[in-house]
């Protein structure tokens, strides 16, 4: 029997066991909307498609799940493109399928026409134009397989509307055999036992994890190795949770806005062990002045990652949760009370730290420790990008893989809602933030009556200082204070807001009044909650290490 | 900056020479020559790149290369371990008096002459690229008037 290209497209994800999809209709998706319409899992209309890719991604970081997109052609199309560059840069699985024009107009500027295999090939792991309907089902089982292997990333399937509508019959293919497409999983035996080696005898070493341990889901494999061991963790922002930050051994996160002691630590060590990182620049600041004594073994996934900004030792290519288990076999713990005295009075005599206010204003910091306590730390904390995301970071203690959900390499503002509303889909469960600032959440409010419409109570935490924070923190510190159109003077009553989209609002001014507007919001169930916590305006993030210096150079406070 | 001859197999479908070039022209690379041709499976191709770079720039897109899911293997050919051809084509001048020089220079090249008008000779020249740079060097005081090259195929002898 023959069906059409757009109930291939629903069949096979019915193959792949999808519980939900994101998206937006169009001229050329309707063949597939008109199936979607009895499809037996979940549509989410996003208001904008920005709004459904970040939702997919928010899914997908949440639940471990591949991220299902559908959107039309043209504007349609990119519009998702900077939500796929988001998740490309993080390392996110996403199947993203765009509609095109009918094969016989590709290229003539059709109405609503881009060439968006072309526009995604940089930010995407793999990209399709599906020019044949026999290739269509496999193309999709290869799409999905390419998604959430290896290292994972999104993958665009193009479907021209004259593919949606011809007819061809379904088999959805039970294996995928791609033979430029092999990823290694296992790390190689004998540099698993260099790198043992180096371990055992270590004197200063100090662990490094990331995001590859969240994507592998190692956080146990990486738990029981820092057992075993007793070296000291300290986590990328993406890596955030998969130790708690509550050990005595974690040194929580490390970089530009990290702790003293993880960045301190780090420089010392004369081993650092990265697990699932890509020394990325805003993690190791001037790159000559890192780690001028530390050895080096690097446990990844991607070969392109080893060697590309620190050169490594021990480079082992592999899954962070099977070499870790491999390592954890035969490991025994170095011998290193001295170094571990050393990392504790770094800790003890540098703590993370902020200044109430004397004249009683709400510092943002206080607000996220508030927000940790009212929930015991058992939320998961989405946030926007900037001075919000790194207090977020900072002030809120992760103990679980996978309840910090942040656009760390591409950095996107407007991330956070969006992503609020695909990780509380993706765990009903559980409370959801986004931890926000004045000037994200502007960016994607739209999705706010997604979140209305299907009763999701996300508490949104807008720190609204009245600033781009984070570029007039940098214009204080590096430009002479001038503040050139940081100042969002003009911003939106967001309680009245909150109400118009059917949410609830709640405006917080008062230190006293943090804590019952926090747990106010805690007690909705059934709608989300905005709380617009007014707080200092001019409160920066520290410490930070300026871009590009050395950690001899970090500011700790506020200079006099 | 030294020079690589970067031997990639690939897929032979369309998109994947746009894939394979953006990674060059992303970091501001300039490809020196390109050649792209089926193998012995018609369903394979080898794109051989010559480009200069950065030794560890290049290692890093060799990398990159080697993750793109329609490349099936990455070598970079070094001089002695890979044979390397080339052709070229060159328009040159060649009134009456100079042709028998030019006639000789064929011979010690075993070029071809593949076209010859009144004022001017059109030669071919295959070879290692080394040779095929002699070839032109000795031209060029005739007056070269056009000049192709078709970017070199080098096959691995290992």
């Amino acid at each position: 029997m023959k069906i059409s290209g757009a109930e291939i497209i629903i069949e096979s994800l019915k193959q792949e066991k999808i519980e939900c999809m994101f998206g937006y209709p169009g001229g050329v998706v309707i063949p597939i909307f008109h199936h979607l319409f009895d499809a037996p899992f979940k549509f989410i209309l996003s208001r904008h498609e920005q709004g459904a890719v970040h939702a997919a991604d928010g899914y997908a970081r949440a639940s471990g799940k591949v991220g299902v997109v559908l959107a039309t052609s043209g504007p349609g199309a990119t519009n998702l493109v900077t939500g796929i560059a988001t998740a490309y840069m993080d390392s996110i699985p996403l199947v993203v399928f765009t509609g095109q024009v009918s094969r016989e107009m590709i290229g003539n500027d059709a109405f609503q026409e881009v060439d968006i295999t072309g526009i995604t090939r940089p930010i995407t792991k793999h990209n399709y134009l599906v020019q044949d309907i026999q290739d269509l089902a496999r193309i999709i089982k290869e799409a999905f397989h390419i998604a959430s292997t290896g290292r994972p990333g999104p993958v665009v399937i193009d479907v021209p509307v004259d593919i949606s509508k011809s007819m061809y019959k379904f088999s959805y293919p039970d294996t995928v055999s791609i033979r430029g497409y092999k990823p290694v999983t296992s790390g190689h035996p004998i540099q698993i036992e260099r790198a043992c080696k180096l371990i055992e005898s270590a004197e200063r070493p100090v662990v490094y994890a990331g995001g590859g341990v969240v994507i592998s889901n190692a956080s146990d494999e990486l738990r029981e190795f820092i057992r075993k061991t007793g070296i000291p963790i300290t986590t990328t922002l993406l890596g955030l949770g998969i130790y708690p930050e509550t050990d005595p051994l974690s040194l929580e996160m490390l970089g530009m806005h990290g702790t003293y002691y993880a960045n301190h630590a780090v420089n010392q060590s004369d081993l650092l062990i990265a697990i699932g990182a890509r020394f990325d620049d805003r993690v190791t600041g001037k790159i000559s002045e890192f780690i001028p004594e530390a050895k080096v073994i690097h446990i990844d996934i991607d070969p392109a990652s080893v060697s590309k900004n620190v050169m490594v030792d021990v480079p082992i290519v592999g899954d962070c949760k099977q070499v870790l288990s491999e390592i954890n076999k035969v490991i025994r713990p170095p011998k290193i009370d001295r170094w571990l005295e050393t990392v504790a009075g770094l800790k003890r005599d540098n703590p993370l730290t902020y200044e109430m206010s004397e004249r009683g204003d709400i510092k943002p910091q206080y607000v996220v420790e508030q927000i940790y306590k009212q929930t015991g730390g058992d939320a998961i904390i989405c946030t926007e990008v900037g001075q919000n995301q790194m207090w977020a970071a900072q002030f809120y203690k992760y103990t679980r893989p996978r309840t910090f959900i942040s656009s760390g390499g591409l950095g996107t503002m407007g991330y956070g809602l969006p992503a609020a509303i695909g990780a509380q889909l993706a765990v009903p469960g559980k409370r959801v933030f986004d931890i926000a600032g004045d000037g994200s959440i502007q960016m994607n409010i739209q999705e706010l009556i997604v979140a209305t419409q299907h009763r999701l109570p996300i508490i949104i935490a807008i720190l609204n200082n009245g600033f781009l924070g984070m570029v007039r923190q940098w214009q204080q510190l590096f430009f002479d204070r001038r503040y050139s159109h940081t100042c969002l003077a003009f911003a939106p009553d967001f309680e009245k807001l909150a109400v118009a989209y059917g949410a609830v609002g709640i405006t917080v001014k008062k230190l006293e009044e943090v804590i019952p507007a926090i747990d106010r919001a805690l007690s909705i169930t059934d709608r989300p909650i905005i709380i617009d916590f007014h707080v200092s305006k001019e409160e920066n993030v520290y410490p930070m290490v300026p871009a590009g210096k050395s950690i001899k150079e970090t500011i700790m406070r506020e200079l006099a | 900056m030294s020079q690589h001859v970067i031997s990639v197999k690939v897929e032979n479908k369309s998109g994947v020479l746009a894939r394979v070039a953006g990674l060059f022209s992303a970091r501001g690379y300039n490809i020196d020559s390109l050649t792209v041709s089926t193998t012995e499976l018609e369903d394979i191709s080898i794109m051989t790149i010559v480009v200069k770079g950065d030794d560890r720039v290049l290692e890093q897109v060799k990398k990159q290369l080697n993750k793109l899911i329609d490349v099936i293997k990455v070598s970079d050919h070094i001089g002695a371990t890979s044979i390397q051809r080339e052709l070229a084509l060159v328009k040159v001048s060649a009134v009456p008096s100079k042709r028998s020089e030019i006639f000789q220079l064929v011979e010690i090249f075993r070029a071809e002459i593949a076209d010859i008008s009144a004022k001017t000779m059109t030669l071919g020249v295959k070879g290692s690229p080394e040779k095929v740079d002699n070839f032109i060097e000795l031209l060029r005081p005739y007056g070269i008037k056009e000049l192709l090259r078709t970017g070199r195929i080098s096959l691995s002898n290992q």
